[in-house]
């Protein structure tokens, strides 16, 4: 049980390891001529007004809300299917309450109008 | 022996005299053990880079025939070289850092989109016994490696500091985690038929050997196959789905800032990111590597390739979609139609049940698997006829009273000039 894991830790490692080694050692073989020029942001031709790090909508925190409802919803769900097959029928049917809770709460938000994107 | 399970198991034989040879030296323990996992994981991260350097060539032919061109065809015979002269480009080219740039967030995010892509190929079952490792809960975990590349490509975007990379991040964020939500919703049948999360044990249900009774699950869940195609295509940020990078929109999205080997390995992300999904979707639905006759990792290959070329073909007819219509085809048709689909799917494996002890103990009629099959075949087909009507039926009406409108506003202005006219 530990030992899978550890895999997946080497992996990580490996993985950064070849990559790492790809960025070094495009860093040694390009050449470094660095201008005023070449150091700005780019966006067509002009000089850039202003910071990028600004507000933004606030529609894509209401989505990435939703988003983490239904996340987590369908991690509860995952223990229940792996158990699928030993379980009796009234226990499909608590699920499916579960489930048609989810879908209320999406029904609900479509009916507010959240999912519009305008 | 025979010559034939040679053939079939080398990739294991190979394997394990490796490991062998590596004990021998080592002496069994904790540095052997590191040092065989540490051989296995490179050798994958390998494959993978050669992998993304060959689907890049594919790629670039195949698409290029579809849409009437030729593609690269100067480097080597029918431009076989194209790869390795854009590597050798990619090594040499200048790379410069924006002086308004977040240094450590811009520098570090090739590196870890790159990294999350590889760490999927850590549960792939690439042949009987050859797997990097048999987690328990691999569904589980590959999707939650998927949304790493999510935090990668807003940490492009953020850390760039240029708006178009910005405003690419923000899109790319809303549709990836919104795309998210189907994929984990039609992962859910395969589970629950197959009763495990783990990968390994997933592919074994649909092989003929090992308890399993053969047929792939494509068949069982052909619309959950469906939709965790098209939301597998959308959560790597491909055509049509690939708003991300519209070229004509926001240039180039998250990594217009980016240059030389940082810009490669955002490429090798997102096709590592695409194979992996192929993958994913052959170890899911197509059974992975089962198949008569021919040795498994070769049926493995020749399924991945195919579902792959699929995402080709796709990427060089269908145009991109706008940002209203993607949002809108997850949450309201793709989600609702994949809670309805798990509903359906549990109903029906749990009144026609495939094994007949089960079918005792906790109630429901006992059929044999392939009838079982059968039924939930034609329900899922069934189900997705019900809601593409459903849908033409809405999209009509919303037509017809939009005809309405233009037919009433002609008229008023039909009255409004014949009033100048008589003045």
């Amino acid at each position: 049980m530990r030992t899978d894991f550890a895999f997946v830790a080497v992996m990580m490692l490996a993985a950064v390891l070849l990559m790492g080694f790809a960025l070094v050692g495009a860093s040694i073989l390009r050449p470094k001529k660095p201008s005023k020029a070449k150091l700005e942001t780019y966006e067509c031709g002009m000089e850039t007004v202003g910071d990028a790090w600004v507000q933004f909508r606030v529609q894509y925190y209401i989505f990435a809300l939703i988003f983490v409802l239904f996340d987590v919803g369908g991690i509860f769900l995952f223990p229940f299917a792996v158990a699928y097959n030993s379980l009796p029928l009234y226990a499909i049917v608590i699920v499916i309450l579960f489930i048609l809770t989810l879908l209320g709460s999406l029904l609900y938000a479509w009916r507010k109008g959240v999912l519009q994107w305008d | 022996m025979t010559v034939f399970e040679v053939i079939n198991n080398i990739l294991k034989i190979v394997g394990d005299a490796v490991a062998a040879f590596i004990i021998s030296i080592l002496g069994a323990g904790g540095l052997a053990d590191f040092v065989i996992m540490l051989l296995a994981a490179l050798i994958i991260c390998s494959i993978c880079a050669v992998a993304f350097m060959g689907l890049t060539y594919a790629e670039r032919k195949i698409v290029a025939r579809i849409q009437d061109r030729i593609g690269p065809n100067q480097a080597g015979p029918y431009g076989l070289l194209q790869p390795i002269a854009d590597g050798i480009k990619m090594f040499t080219k200048e790379d410069t850092t924006p002086a308004e740039a977040d240094r450590w967030v811009y520098n570090l995010a090739p590196l870890v989109i790159a990294v999350f892509a590889l760490l999927t190929y850590a549960v792939i079952p690439f042949a009987p016994g050859v797997v990097g490792t048999n987690l328990n809960i691999g569904v589980f975990y590959v999707i939650a490696v998927g949304s790493g590349s999510t935090v990668a490509i807003l940490m492009a975007g953020w850390g760039s500091n240029n708006k178009y990379s910005l405003l690419g991040a923000f899109r790319t964020v809303a549709q990836l985690v919104g795309y998210e939500v189907p994929m984990l919703l039609n992962v859910l049948p395969v589970v629950m038929l197959a009763g495990s999360m783990s990968l390994v044990d997933i592919v074994e249900r649909q092989t003929l050997s090992n308890g399993g009774n053969g047929i792939p699950f494509i068949l069982m869940a052909p619309l959950s196959a469906l939709i965790f195609l098209i939301s597998g295509i959308a959560e790597t940020g491909r055509s049509p789905f690939d708003l991300l990078e519209a070229e004509s929109e926001i240039v180039a999205g998250f990594h217009v800032e980016y240059s030389g080997m940082k810009f490669a390995l955002f490429f090798l992300g997102e096709y590592v990111n695409a194979l992996a999904v192929s993958i994913m979707f052959t170890v899911l639905f197509l059974g992975g590597y089962a198949g008569p006759i021919l040795p498994p990792y070769v049926w493995l290959l020749l399924k991945v390739a195919a579902v792959f070329t699929l995402l080709m073909w796709l990427r060089g007819t269908l145009p991109r979609v706008r940002v209203d219509q993607l949002m809108s085809f997850n949450w309201k048709f793709l989600v609702p139609m994949s809670i309805v689909n798990v509903i359906l799917v549990m109903v029906i494996g749990k009144v026609f049940v495939a094994d007949a002890v089960l079918a005792q103990s906790n109630g429901g009629i006992a059929v044999p698997p392939i009838v079982q099959a059968l039924i939930l075949f034609t329900s899922s087909i069934a189900l997705l006829l019900a809601s593409l009507l459903l849908v033409a039926r809405q999209a009509r009406q919303l037509r017809l009273v939009e005809a309405e409108d233009i037919e009433k506003r002609v008229a008023q202005n039909k009255v409004a000039a014949a009033k100048v006219v008589a003045q």
